[in-house]
C-alpha cells in the first residue's frame, strides 16, 4: 500500500466560519494504481490532493504516503505534482524548466541533461528543448510540466485538473498519451478531473466525492482493461460505469436540490 | 514680421506633413513613426528661432537655439567636466549605492514578515515625500563636493527601488510557491530560483524611476551648495549671470544624460526580462 | 488589525526614533569635545549624552527638538507672523495647488487631443514620454528669472514650475487611461453609431478614471517638490524652499529639519487627500471597496 488515509478531517478557518473542507475521508492506494478523484467543486477533491502533497495540513485523522508523514514523503521528493496550469518559468526555457527539480535537488549536469532529453521524449516534446513556454501552445506547455513532475523519477504523480483549461481535441489526445505513459512508467497516479468520461477514461480506481462536507460518497474499481483504445469510450462496460459514477454524484447532491 | 509669417507658414507645413504621415498608409512602419515626432521638433526648433530673431526676443528671456547650440559648441569641456562631476560622480555612484543598499534591505525585509508589515507602509510613504529636502542637511554633513550629492541621490532612489523589490519578491503565484514546495525547495533555492527572477520587472520598474530621481537629487543639491563645477552649479551662477545661452546648453547635457541613463537601464530590461508579457512585442 | 498592520509600524518608528536619539551622540559629541578642550573642563558620559540631545545647533538635532520647534512655530505662532511654518506652508501650498491645477488641466486636455488625432500622437507622445526621462526640475531656476525680468514675480513662476512638473505624468497616465477600453466596449458604441463625443464622454472619460488618480497622486508631489525649489534660487523669503534655504546659510539645522518636516506632512496630506477622494469617486462609480 502506498498511499493510505484514515478518518481524516480538515476544517478551513474562514472569514464566514469554519469550513468541512474534508470529513472522514478512508482511503487506500496500491501502488501502481490510476486513481481518479471525481466531483464538484467544493468536494475536497483538490484538498486531499493537497494533503496527498503535504500542501495542507489535516485537522485530523492520520495520512501516510510511503509509510512516511506527507510532510516527510514531500523532503523525501516521493512524488511528482501536476498543477492545473502549466506554470512554467517564463525566464527558463522548456528544457530549463524541466531541469528546475533536478538543480534543486542537485543532480549532476550529466544527469539533468540526460534525464531532461529523456522525459522530453516520453511526453513527446523533443526538439522544443530551447524554446520559451509562451512560444508552445497550451497542450504542449501542460505536457512539458508532466515532463517536469517526471524529470526526477519519484514513483507517484499526483495530477490536480491537469487538462482542465484544455478544448476536447487537446484533452483526448493528452488522455491517450498519459496512459501509455502510465504503462510505461508503472507509477502510481492521483489524478483529479471533474470530467466523467476522462476519469471513467483513465482509471484503475475511481472515487467519487461530493462537497459540503467533502467526503467520499463511492469508490469503483474500473473493470476495464489496463490497454484501453479511445474507442473503448463507447463500450458498454464503459458506459455502464459512467452512469454509476454520475449516479454517485447525484446521490452526493441531494440534499441542494 | 517676415520672420513671425515664416514661422506660421513653416508650423502649417510640418504639422501638413506630420498630418499625412500619420495618416498616411505607412503610418506604422518604423521610419515613419520615428520621423513624425522628429519633424515635430525640429518644425518647433525654427519657429523657436524664427519667433525670437522676428519679435527681437532679449537674449535674457529667450536665446534662439542657434545661440545654443553655439554656446554648446564652444563650451564642451566645461560642459564635460560639469557632466563629470554631476552625473558619474554624484548621480551613478548614488545610484548603485543606494540602490544596492535598498535591494539588499528588501531581501531582508522580504524573509520577516513582521518587518515588511512594519517597513513597508513607511517605505511607501517616504517615496511620496519631497526627499530632495534633505539636500541641505546632507551638504552640511558631507561637504560642498560630490559626496554630499551621492548620499542625496543614495536617499531619493532608495524608496523607490526598496518598496518596488519588496512587491516583485511578492509577486509570485500560489501555484509557483506550491512547486517550490513539492520540490523540498529551500528559502535560498526558491529565492534565486523563482522570487529574484519573477522580481526583476518591478525591481527594473523601481529602477527606471530612479534615474531621473538621482539626476534631480545631485542636480537639486549643487543649489544648496558646491565646489565651482556640475550641472546645478552652472545653472544657477549662469541664471544668476542672465547667461540663458549656457543655462539651456546645461538643460541639453542634462536631458541627453537623462534619456540615455534610462535608455541604458531599459536596454538592460530587455535583456532581463525578455520573457515578460511587455517585452515580448 | 492591530497587532498585524498598525503594531509593526510603530515597532519600526520606534526603531528609527530610537536610531536617530543613537546617531545624534556621535554626529554632536565632536563639537561639545572640542569646545571642553578649549576651556579644559571634563564631563561624565552622561552628561555628554545630554548634551548631544540639547545643543542649539546641532549637526543633527534630536527628534524632541525638530518636534518642539515644529510645535513653536505652528500652534504657538500667529499663522501671518514670519516665523510661523503655517504660514511659510501656506506659500508654498498655494503655488503647489495652483500649478497642480493647471498642469492637470493642460494634461488632460493634450491627452484628449493624443487620443482623437494620430498626427498629434505621433508627433508628441514620444516628446512626453522622453519628458519623463529628463530632470526637468532642472529648468525651475530659469523659469523663475526669466518671469521676474518680465515683471512676473510672487505665486505664477513658482506655479509655473508645478505645472510644469505635474503635466506630463498626467499626459502620460490619461492617455494610457483613455485608451483603456477595450475592442469590445469600443464595438459596442459603434454599433449604437455614438459619436466621438459620446464616445468620449460615456466610455473613455469613465475609463481612465483610475489612470488619472494614479498620476494625479505623482503629479501632486511633484507639483510640490517643484514650488519649493522653485523657492531656492531667487533667494525668496517666504516658503517652505526659502526655509530650507535660509537654514542652510545660517546652520540653522533645527530650522531646517522642521521645514523638510513641514513639507513631508504637505506631501502626505496633499497624497492622502488625493487618495480619498479617488476613494469616493471610484465608489461613487460602482467599484467595489
Amino acid at each position: 500500500m502506498i498511499i493510505s488515509a484514515k478518518n481524516l478531517d480538515l476544517t478551513f478557518q474562514t472569514n464566514d466560519g469554519p469550513v468541512h473542507a474534508l470529513k472522514d475521508v478512508n482511503l487506500e492506494i496500491e501502488k501502481g494504481e490510476f486513481v481518479s478523484f471525481i466531483g464538484p467543486s467544493g468536494c475536497g477533491k483538490t484538498t486531499f490532493l493537497r494533503c496527498i502533497a503535504g500542501l495542507e495540513q489535516p485537522t485530523g485523522g492520520q495520512i501516510s504516503v510511503n509509510g512516511m508523514t506527507p510532510d516527510e514523503a514531500r523532503k523525501a521528493r516521493a512524488y511528482g505534482y501536476v498543477f492545473q496550469a502549466a506554470g512554467l518559468y517564463p525566464w527558463r526555457t522548456i528544457g530549463g524548466n524541466i531541469k528546475l527539480p533536478l538543480e534543486i535537488m542537485g543532480f549532476s549536469k550529466a544527469e539533468q541533461a540526460e534525464r531532461v532529453a529523456r522525459v522530453m521524449e516520453l511526453v513527446d516534446l523533443s526538439g522544443f528543448e530551447k524554446k520559451f513556454p509562451w512560444q508552445l501552445s497550451g497542450g504542449m506547455q501542460q505536457r512539458a510540466s508532466i515532463a517536469r513532475a517526471l524529470a526526477f523519477d519519484a514513483d507517484i504523480l499526483l495530477m490536480d485538473e491537469p487538462f482542465g483549461a484544455l478544448d476536447e481535441i487537446v484533452r483526448d489526445h493528452l488522455n491517450e498519451q498519459l496512459l501509455a505513459l502510465w504503462a510505461r512508467t508503472e507509477k502510481t497516479i492521483g489524478f483529479v478531473t471533474h470530467s466523467i468520461p476522462e476519469a471513467v477514461y483513465l482509471s484503475t480506481k475511481i472515487v467519487v466525492m461530493s462537497p459540503r462536507p467533502g467526503r467520499i460518497t463511492d469508490v469503483i474499481d474500473s473493470p476495464l482493461p489496463r490497454e484501453r483504445p479511445l474507442d473503448i469510450r463507447d463500450s458498454k462496460e464503459f458506459i455502464e460505469i459512467a452512469h454509476r459514477v454520475r449516479d454517485g454524484l447525484r446521490a452526493g447532491h441531494q440534499g441542494d436540490v | 514680421m517676415i520672420y513671425i509669417v515664416g514661422a506660421l507658414i513653416l508650423w502649417a507645413m510640418g504639422w501638413g506633413l506630420n498630418a499625412r504621415l500619420a495618416n498616411g498608409p505607412h503610418a506604422k512602419r518604423r521610419t515613419v513613426q520615428i520621423a513624425v515626432p522628429v519633424i515635430f521638433g525640429v518644425t518647433i526648433l525654427l519657429i523657436w528661432e524664427l519667433i525670437v530673431r522676428g519679435l527681437s526676443v532679449p537674449l535674457v528671456i529667450l536665446p534662439p537655439p542657434s545661440m545654443i547650440a553655439a554656446t554648446f559648441g564652444q563650451s564642451l569641456p566645461i560642459l564635460w567636466a560639469d557632466f563629470v562631476q554631476t552625473f558619474v560622480k554624484g548621480a551613478l555612484s548614488g545610484f548603485f549605492i543606494g540602490g544596492l543598499a535598498a535591494f539588499l534591505l528588501a531581501i531582508v525585509v522580504d524573509r520577516y514578515d513582521f518587518l515588511r508589515r512594519g517597513l513597508l507602509p513607511v517605505g511607501n510613504f517616504m517615496a511620496a515625500l519631497p526627499i530632495v529636502g534633505t539636500a541641505p542637511i546632507l551638504v552640511m554633513w558631507f561637504g560642498f563636493d560630490w559626496q554630499s550629492k551621492a548620499a542625496v541621490v543614495v536617499v531619493m532612489v532608495f524608496f523607490p527601488i526598496l518598496v518596488n523589490t519588496v512587491a516583485g519578491l511578492r509577486d509570485t503565484s500560489d501555484m509557483q510557491r506550491d512547486l517550490m514546495r513539492t520540490y523540498g525547495a529551500s528559502y535560498g533555492q526558491t529565492l534565486f530560483k523563482l522570487r529574484l527572477p519573477a522580481a526583476m520587472p518591478f525591481i527594473f520598474n523601481g529602477l527606471k524611476i530612479a534615474t531621473t530621481l538621482a539626476l534631480v537629487g545631485a542636480i537639486v543639491a549643487e543649489f544648496f551648495g558646491s565646489p565651482t563645477l556640475g550641472m546645478g552649479f552652472r545653472i544657477s551662477t549662469s541664471v544668476g549671470q542672465l547667461a540663458l545661452d549656457m543655462v539651456w546648453a546645461e538643460i541639453v547635457v542634462a536631458a541627453l544624460a537623462g534619456s540615455f541613463f534610462y535608455g541604458a537601464i531599459a536596454l538592460i530590461e530587455k535583456g532581463v526580462t525578455f520573457w515578460h508579457p511587455s517585452q515580448r512585442t | 488589525m492591530f497587532k498585524r498592520s498598525i503594531l509593526p509600524v510603530l515597532a519600526v518608528l520606534g526603531v528609527i526614533i530610537a536610531l536617530w536619539y543613537a546617531t545624534c551622540i556621535p554626529m554632536n559629541a565632536a563639537w561639545t569635545i572640542q569646545q571642553l578642550e578649549r576651556s579644559g573642563e571634563t564631563m561624565t558620559t552622561t552628561e555628554h549624552i545630554v548634551d548631544s540631545w540639547s545643543q542649539e545647533r546641532p549637526r543633527l538635532p534630536a527628534p524632541h527638538q525638530v518636534a518642539a520647534e515644529l510645535w513653536d512655530t505652528t500652534v504657538m505662532k500667529s499663522v501671518t507672523s514670519k516665523k510661523s511654518l503655517v504660514y511659510h506652508g501656506w506659500i508654498t501650498l498655494s503655488a503647489t495647488l495652483l500649478g497642480f491645477g493647471i498642469g492637470t488641466t493642460l494634461g488632460v486636455l493634450l491627452a484628449i487631443g493624443i487620443v482623437h488625432s494620430r498626427t498629434m500622437d505621433m508627433s508628441v507622445m514620444p516628446w512626453a514620454i522622453v519628458s519623463q526621462t529628463i530632470p526637468i526640475i532642472a529648468i525651475a531656476p530659469m523659469i523663475i528669472v526669466v518671469l521676474y525680468s518680465v515683471g512676473v514675480q510672487g505665486l505664477l513662476p513658482k506655479a509655473v514650475i508645478s505645472a510644469y512638473l505635474s503635466f506630463f505624468p498626467v499626459v502620460v497616465g490619461m492617455v494610457k487611461g483613455l485608451r483603456s477600453p477595450d475592442a469590445m466596449q469600443l464595438d459596442l458604441l459603434r454599433t449604437y453609431s455614438a459619436s466621438n463625443a459620446q464616445r468620449l464622454w460615456l466610455l473613455r472619460l469613465p475609463a481612465s478614471v483610475p489612470y488619472l488618480f494614479a498620476s494625479l497622486k505623482i503629479g501632486v508631489a511633484a507639483s510640490l517638490v517643484g514650488a519649493i525649489v522653485g523657492e531656492l534660487p531667487t533667494g525668496a523669503v517666504r516658503g517652505l524652499g526659502a526655509r530650507l534655504l535660509a537654514g542652510s546659510y545660517y546652520g540653522q539645522t533645527v530650522q531646517i529639519w522642521s521645514a523638510l518636516f513641514a513639507a513631508a506632512i504637505l506631501a502626505a496630506g496633499l497624497v492622502i487627500l488625493v487618495g480619498l477622494i479617488e476613494r469616493m469617486t471610484l465608489r461613487k462609480m460602482g467599484e467595489r471597496p
